[in-house]
């Protein structure tokens, strides 16, 4: 064997000079977070876990869970409606996905809050019965039950529904890139055996989509989680960010209750994030064609 | 050719009658008439773009073909005739079909998510409701049968094409098909492992299975195949015993293609 090479390796003065600029931006920055008496630590530490914000953050991530789930349940049937070779299913699925991602979810939470001024009550019964029972000579009205809107319709509904249907338009976009991504031969070969078509999506296609599926749904379950802060405008106070803002406002110092607002959402998003790479990790390990499914979703959505 | 002399079932197992597919406006097939008997083993050669893949396909109607007709067991493909109209089936009546007929495709695809013994199981246990333990009972020994007893709980990820191939048929079996398709079985294998596949194709055949089977394969087809049939522009070109067709073919395009393999 030939003497082994023992370069001496090429320095890069470039890093030593970028390093000691970002040391120095550093050090001015915790000089002012420590000087700075805006951020009034004390006052933060000592509100920032009173009883209303812990309730907060519950409501916080209570509506994160719930829209979430009730997301992906719409986000996979409208996907199937979309991709279904029935014309008027995936016209209905496409003007679905259409609205709920071109109005923002802060308009449609303040929508949604003022759902109950269309109607008092919500009844049950037959339709259009103010037209045709006078028609047929009949009196009354068809209606078997009714609501009181207010009572149905509660701020915590209301807020549930505005981004549960706006998440379930984005999950259908990602559930049908991930059907999509399954080979067309699985179809084939589960079609073959004489499967039905919806056995086809309950066995074969959609376990094999979730894998490309998961991921991005880390992703906006950690956005969702975010976006809970505008059920405030339904309004829905019992959220976290309302209730910080609150105390803030109540003493005139809303600094630092903005400062424990973002130190909140960033300790409760890390959890999730964590959770997300062990989750990811656990759906990819050594699968080439999810891999590349997952390439080809980020390249459709661009995220 | 109406409902009332539609060739009876105990004969023939697949009659096309001037079979047509387009896709859009390229004619794939142009009118194919061939009938397989009972326990027949029809090999289709031809070269690519000739229309045999899609022969297939029509045969247990992955593809809905576009005039002619195709029965197999004695039931038209995909449709109901009722005088001079027809209906289509529904997509039960098609899946019902199907369960007759066993297909290999050329890429395997086995289902990535199970088992091996998991993919053979499948179709048994979600369409015939056969109870499980039957099922695997039955999986266990259709995987013994093509020599992969030993890989029952492995997943298709961590065999080898040919082992692949194999546990593809073993699925395609395990819903005791009266009729087998197979679609270039060993065009996407390594040489090495093309053997493998063919000797439990051979076994199948000797069990009396009746086959159509497309293929580059000629050494497969001279030996196993009952009959030949060689295709080329969306037509049957030629036909009849294989070594006959082999060693002496009678048209052009059949002495054309055979010196180009040999």
């Amino acid at each position: 064997m030939p003497e082994p090479i023992r370069a001496i390796p090429v320095r890069y003065p470039g890093r030593w000079v970028a390093s000691a600029f970002i040391l120095l931006l550093s050090a001015m920055f915790v000089h002012m977070l420590i000087t700075n008496e805006v951020f009034n630590w004390p006052f933060m530490f000592e509100n920032m876990f009173i009883e209303p914000v812990l309730i907060g953050v519950r409501t916080t991530l209570v509506l994160t869970v719930l829209a979430m789930v009730i997301g992906v349940l719409i986000g996979i049937i409208v996907a199937v409606m979309r991709l279904s070779g029935n014309p008027v299913l995936a016209g209905v699925g496409w003007v679905y996905t259409w609205f709920f991602r071109a109005v923002p979810r802060l308009v449609l939470c303040v929508l949604f809050g003022n759902l109950g001024v269309l109607y008092s009550t919500i009844d049950l019964g037959l339709p259009f019965d103010n037209y045709w029972m006078p028609l047929l000579g009949m009196s009354g009205d068809a209606r078997f039950l009714s609501f009181e809107t207010r009572d149905i319709l509660t701020a915590f509904v209301a807020a549930l529904l505005a981004l549960a249907l706006s998440e379930g338009a984005y999950m259908a976009e990602i559930v049908r890139a991930g059907l999509q991504s399954v080979d067309k031969g699985q179809t084939e070969a589960a079609q073959a055996l004489g499967m039905s078509r919806t056995k086809v999506l309950r066995r074969i296609t959609l376990p094999q989509a979730l894998r490309v599926i998961v991921p991005p749904t880390g992703n906006e379950t950690t956005a969702m989680l975010k976006d809970t802060s505008l059920v405030a405008y339904v309004p829905l106070t019992t959220e976290l960010w309302f209730q910080l803002q609150t105390v803030g406002n109540r003493v005139f110092d809303p600094f630092p209750m903005l400062v424990a607002a973002c130190i909140w959402y960033l300790a409760i998003t890390s959890v999730f994030m964590f959770g997300q790479y062990f989750l990811e990790r656990s759906f990819t390990k050594g699968d080439r064609q999810a891999q590349a499914g997952l390439k080809m979703l980020q390249a459709k959505t661009g995220n | 050719m109406t409902e009332e002399n539609a060739p009876a079932a105990d004969e023939r197992m697949v009659v096309a009658e001037n079979v047509h597919k387009s896709f859009g406006r390229l004619e794939v097939l142009r009118g194919i008439d061939l009938e397989v008997r009972r326990g027949e083993v029809m090999c289709v050669v031809g070269p690519s773009g000739s229309g045999k893949s899609t022969f297939l396909r029509c045969v247990n109607h992955l593809e809905k073909i576009n005039a002619g007709r195709l029965w197999v067991n004695g039931e038209l493909m995909g449709y109901r005739q009722k005088g001079a109209k027809l209906y289509e089936l529904r997509e039960s009546e098609v899946a019902a079909q199907r369960r007759e007929i066993g297909m290999v495709f050329q890429r395997f695809n086995l289902f990535p998510h199970m088992s091996v013994v998991g993919n053979v199981m499948e179709a048994p246990v979600q369409v015939r409701r056969t109870p499980r333990a039957e099922a695997k009972a039955t999986a266990l020994e259709l995987l013994d049968r093509v020599g992969l007893a030993d890989k029952a709980e492995s997943y298709p990820g961590q065999l080898s094409g040919g082992q692949q191939q194999r546990v593809a048929i073993a699925r395609a079996l395990a819903m005791s098909p009266s009729l087998m398709l197979f679609d270039e079985p060993t065009s996407a294998l390594d040489p090495e492992l093309v053997g493998e596949v063919l000797d439990v194709m051979k076994d199948l055949a000797r069990d009396g299975m009746t086959m159509v089977v497309v293929t580059h394969e000629m050494g497969f087809a001279r030996e196993v195949g009952d009959s030949l049939v060689f295709m080329d522009g969306g037509v049957v070109v030629e036909s009849g015993e294989p070594r006959e067709v082999l060693t002496n073919p009678q048209h052009e395009r059949t002495k054309a293609f055979l010196s180009k393999v040999f």
